[in-house]
């Protein structure tokens, strides 16, 4: 029974990560209709920032979190300005491959300044604690914890505050909103720099237990994409409920099954319902 | 420029092929050209399914590992020919491909194309932890040449040159084929609008599932080439980056054409090569640069000289058209251009 | 040619036709109007195949289409046009006609591959027919500009060649003088006209009321999905439920 339970809990562990990750995504894809590929690297180079920021310039770990993210954020903003902005009238395909640029870019970029190897990020929560009489380290629990607190304030934000429901305006109907006067490259911007924000806390909350390397986005990403077509392009409680069934998914099946192709579960799981209903879990009736 | 076209330009073209190894000093070069060759008929298939029909397939490059890991486990583990294997390796990437078409054809557009990158990741994690099959992380070893046939030998560089020369001209050619008629025409309808399509009489899901084959089969081939050429296969050939290759060289040569993919296939490791200076930061310039040809060349070298060849043609024979019958036209074409 | 019973489609809690029954003669200019979101051209989609009704008929030439695929349709002689028209703007304006006539046409990989004769004679059928349909709406002139150069009403005629191309018996329109100048409206009017006078039939959505008034042999008036009025454009223009149904409604006049 403790074992379940330790599945448990490192199901919700990995379940919160990709609910960030995959709320970054979702939503950019809701406001700009096109699955940015770089998002995944984004992730990847939050952690390398946070990383620099605590081995380079000794700053502590939430510090270097909080670096991180706003530079992360800058970035995202960057890419949407240079890259996403000009092909705004492109056929979608030109999107995606731009989303794959940029990818190859930051990876590249961090592949140059730090090497391929892995690395291993420093956190004061590396200690052992007792919880429900489970025993666990206690960035876990920190993860779960940072998880349910973003996910909170996010949703207030985006139900409670004006900018935030000018955001969802815009991903419900963009010209509607730019009639009503909403500034569609404010929200835009700030859309994409949050986006980056979850994505560069996701890694740095993740990266204690799981390592820091170049190609670290990649398995995250492409289960995150999973994630938001099972649980609806564009939907917040789709990305959270999504996540944590994959993490479930993923904890349980690993351990019961077998932990060489848990990483297949996600895409799997993808596949068969995909077989099913192409048009994912959540979307509305017919088109 | 005039002497570049049509027939007499492909001719060119692979006259100058046919006596590359008489002008390069090093077999090195030999096997770089022979490599470009391979991915250039994989490209060719790539540019198939997303140049002309409009679906972006992200799985690509696992269909090309898939061919590869045919041919290098069939000849290496099961005994088996090295032609038998590279016919089975076809087949093979048509069934599977088939398969994949038939599921993830019924989405579109994103969807699809993350779909195939996911199916892509299948395929790469099958072949990295199906040990038992594929031998894992350690790869295929061992693979022999093309075996040889009429007093051809495949194993030398300059032998497996010509050999893979061959199949990039038969490749293109197919390919020119198949776009240039009416069939390729489908696919280009469905590109620019499935309803318009279907209105059109064209069935989608037989149409797209047909491209999509034919895509995959040419990327299973040239999948068996690289095994025959190089000899040895690891998981790593199924990882996405090579996919992303791909589209590198399509979009550099330029998409929807033929001639393309197979520039863009050369072109592109050769300045990558002439690159080593830079070292890592190498692979850094190779997002920025996608980036800047998507935003300022999107329609590639070929595509640009293509599409400004066909504006003349056009513009001329309107002249021609109106000055043998005078009393027709009213229009111009001054403003009125349509986004 | 075309009867419709009972015709209805829900998506979701949403009913966009609501058991709509009609008859459209062969020969005729059908019109449907009525205010935006009536549902027209779901009503269109759904004769044409692109969606399955929730239930009702459809039935063309006497022969029941219900759920068949728009491909299949276009076969059995229906053709539409779009309100906004896809072409590959980098081809000339021929080259994309050629398409058009494909699904009259056998040839299929090994042909292509073998280069059979009858590849040859299709592909030269598929051209003839495409110059014949850009000579039926007087795009001559324009066979070899690239199709991303002309203009919207050169446009809307290139979108009727197309599906002139296809043979088809009866045409369902879409917005055919959508976005073109009172002018060019009456030029393409007389198109249509000259659709009819060939042999075809011609079902159109149009929100311009002077074109239909003078076109239409007969007028079908949409409301919320359902349909409110049928007659001559005589009797529609007098019909009350007609006026009240579009006083209030956002009808604009191009």
């Amino acid at each position: 029974m403790d074992l379940f339970f330790q599945q448990l809990l490192n199901g919700l562990t990995i379940g919160g990560v990709y609910s960030l990750v995959a709320l970054g995504l979702t939503l950019v894809y809701g406001i700009l209709h096109v699955p940015n590929f770089a998002h995944g690297a984004l992730y990847m180079a939050g952690a390398f920032v946070a990383f620099y920021f605590m081995e380079s310039l000794g700053l502590n770990y939430w510090l270097a979190m909080l670096g991180s993210a706003l530079v992360v954020a800058v970035l995202s903003m960057l890419a949407e300005r240079l890259v996403f902005h000009k092909l705004r009238n492109a056929p979608p395909l030109h999107d995606m491959i731009a989303a794959i640029g940029i990818l190859l870019f930051l990876e590249a970029g961090a592949q140059a300044i730090w090497g391929a190897d892995f690395h291993r990020m420093q956190s004061p929560y590396g200690q052992l604690v007792e919880i429900f009489g489970l025993t666990t380290v206690a960035q876990r629990l920190l993860i779960i914890a940072g998880a349910v607190v973003l996910v909170t304030v996010l949703h207030l934000f985006l139900t409670r505050t004006t900018t935030g429901l000018t955001i969802i305006a815009m991903a419900q109907n963009r010209d509607g909103a730019a009639l009503v006067g909403i500034d569609a490259t404010r929200v835009t911007m700030l859309v994409f720099a949050i986006s980056g924000a979850l994505a560069a806390v996701a890694a740095v909350l993740y990266s204690p237990i799981n390592l820091v390397y170049p190609a670290m986005g990649h398995l995250v990403i492409t289960k995150a994409f999973v994630i938001i077509i099972l649980g609806g392009m564009g939907s917040f409680p789709g990305a959270i409920v999504g996540g944590l069934i994959i993490g479930l998914a993923e904890a349980f099946g690993g351990f019961y099954f077998s932990t060489d192709y848990k990483d297949l579960i996600a895409f799997v799981l993808l596949v068969v319902i995909l077989s099913v209903r192409p048009q994912g879990l959540f979307s509305k009736g017919a088109h | 420029m005039k002497l570049l076209q049509g027939k007499t330009g492909w001719a060119l073209l692979i006259a100058l092929a046919l006596v590359f190894p008489y002008m390069v000093s090093n077999t090195y070069f030999l096997s770089v050209m022979t490599q470009s060759y391979i991915f250039a008929i994989a490209a060719l298939g790539l540019n198939l399914i997303t140049g002309y029909t409009g679906q972006f397939n992200l799985a690509h490059g696992g269909f090309m590992a898939i061919g590869a890991y045919a041919v290098g486990l069939l000849t290496t583990d099961y005994q088996w020919g090295f032609w038998t294997s590279f016919v089975a390796a076809g087949a093979i990437c048509g069934v599977v491909g088939y398969l994949v078409g038939a599921l993830s054809l019924r989405m579109t557009g994103h969807v699809f194309s993350i779909f195939t990158l996911c199916v892509g990741y299948i395929i790469y994690l099958l072949i990295e932890k199906w040990e038992d099959v594929t031998h894992g992380a350690v790869g295929v070893m061992g693979i022999p040449a093309p075996t040889g046939f009429g007093g051809l030998e495949f194993e030398s560089a300059k032998g497996q040159y010509y050999l893979v020369l061959v199949f990039l001209i038969l490749g293109a050619y197919i390919m020119h084929r198949i776009v240039h008629s009416l069939l390729g025409r489908s696919f280009v309808a469905v590109r620019n609008s499935e309803a318009l399509a279907e209105a059109l009489g064209i069935p989608l899901a037989r149409t797209k599932r047909l491209a999509f084959v034919l895509s995959v089969i040419y990327a299973g081939l040239a999948g068996g080439l690289y095994a025959g050429v190089v000899r040895f296969l690891g998981p790593d050939l199924a990882a996405t980056h090579h996919t992303f290759e791909l589209v590198m060289f399509m979009l550099v040569g330029g998409i929807g054409t033929i001639l393309g993919p197979i520039l863009g296939s050369i072109l592109v490791p050769w300045l990558t090569q002439s690159l080593q200076f830079l070292q890592d930061y190498r692979m850094v310039v190779f997002g920025p640069v996608l980036i800047l040809l998507l935003i300022f060349v999107p329609n590639g070298i070929v595509g640009t000289i293509l599409h400004r060849r066909a504006r003349r043609a056009a513009a001329l024979r309107e002249q021609a058209q109106a000055a043998n019958a005078p009393a027709a036209a009213s229009s111009t074409p001054t403003g009125a251009r349509h986004a | 040619m075309l009867e419709i019973r009972g015709l209805t489609k829900r998506f979701g809690g949403l009913t966009a036709v609501n058991n709509v029954t009609a008859h459209f003669e062969a020969g005729r200019i059908n019109a449907i109007i009525g205010p935006n979101g009536a549902g027209k051209t779901t009503f269109f989609n759904l004769i044409a195949g692109t969606h399955a009704p929730s239930s009702g008929q459809i039935i063309v030439k006497g022969e029941d289409v219900t759920g068949m695929r728009a491909d299949q349709i276009a076969r059995l002689g229906v053709a539409r046009t779009f309100q906004a028209t896809n072409l590959f703007d980098q081809a000339s304006v021929l080259d994309n006609l050629i398409v058009g006539h494909r699904l009259r046409t056998r040839s299929g990989l090994w042909d292509v591959i073998m280069h059979t004769p009858l590849l040859k004679r299709e592909e030269k059928l598929c051209r003839e027919k495409a110059e014949a349909a850009l000579e039926f709406v007087g795009l001559n002139h324009v066979a070899h500009r690239l199709a991303g150069d002309i203009t919207q009403e050169e446009r809307k005629r290139v979108a009727f060649a197309l599906a002139l191309a296809t043979e088809p018996d009866l045409l369902l329109l879409d917005e055919p003088a959508g976005g073109v100048n009172p002018e060019e409206t009456v030029g393409l009017a007389d198109l249509i006209r000259k659709l009819v006078d060939h042999g075809k039939t011609v079902c159109l959505i149009e929100h311009k009321m002077d074109m239909i008034m003078s076109l239409a042999d007969k007028i079908i008036v949409l409301n919320y999905g359902e349909k409110i009025a049928e007659g001559t454009p005589a009797e529609i223009r007098s019909n009350p439920l007609v006026i009240d149904a579009y006083l209030g409604a956002e009808h604009a006049e191009a």
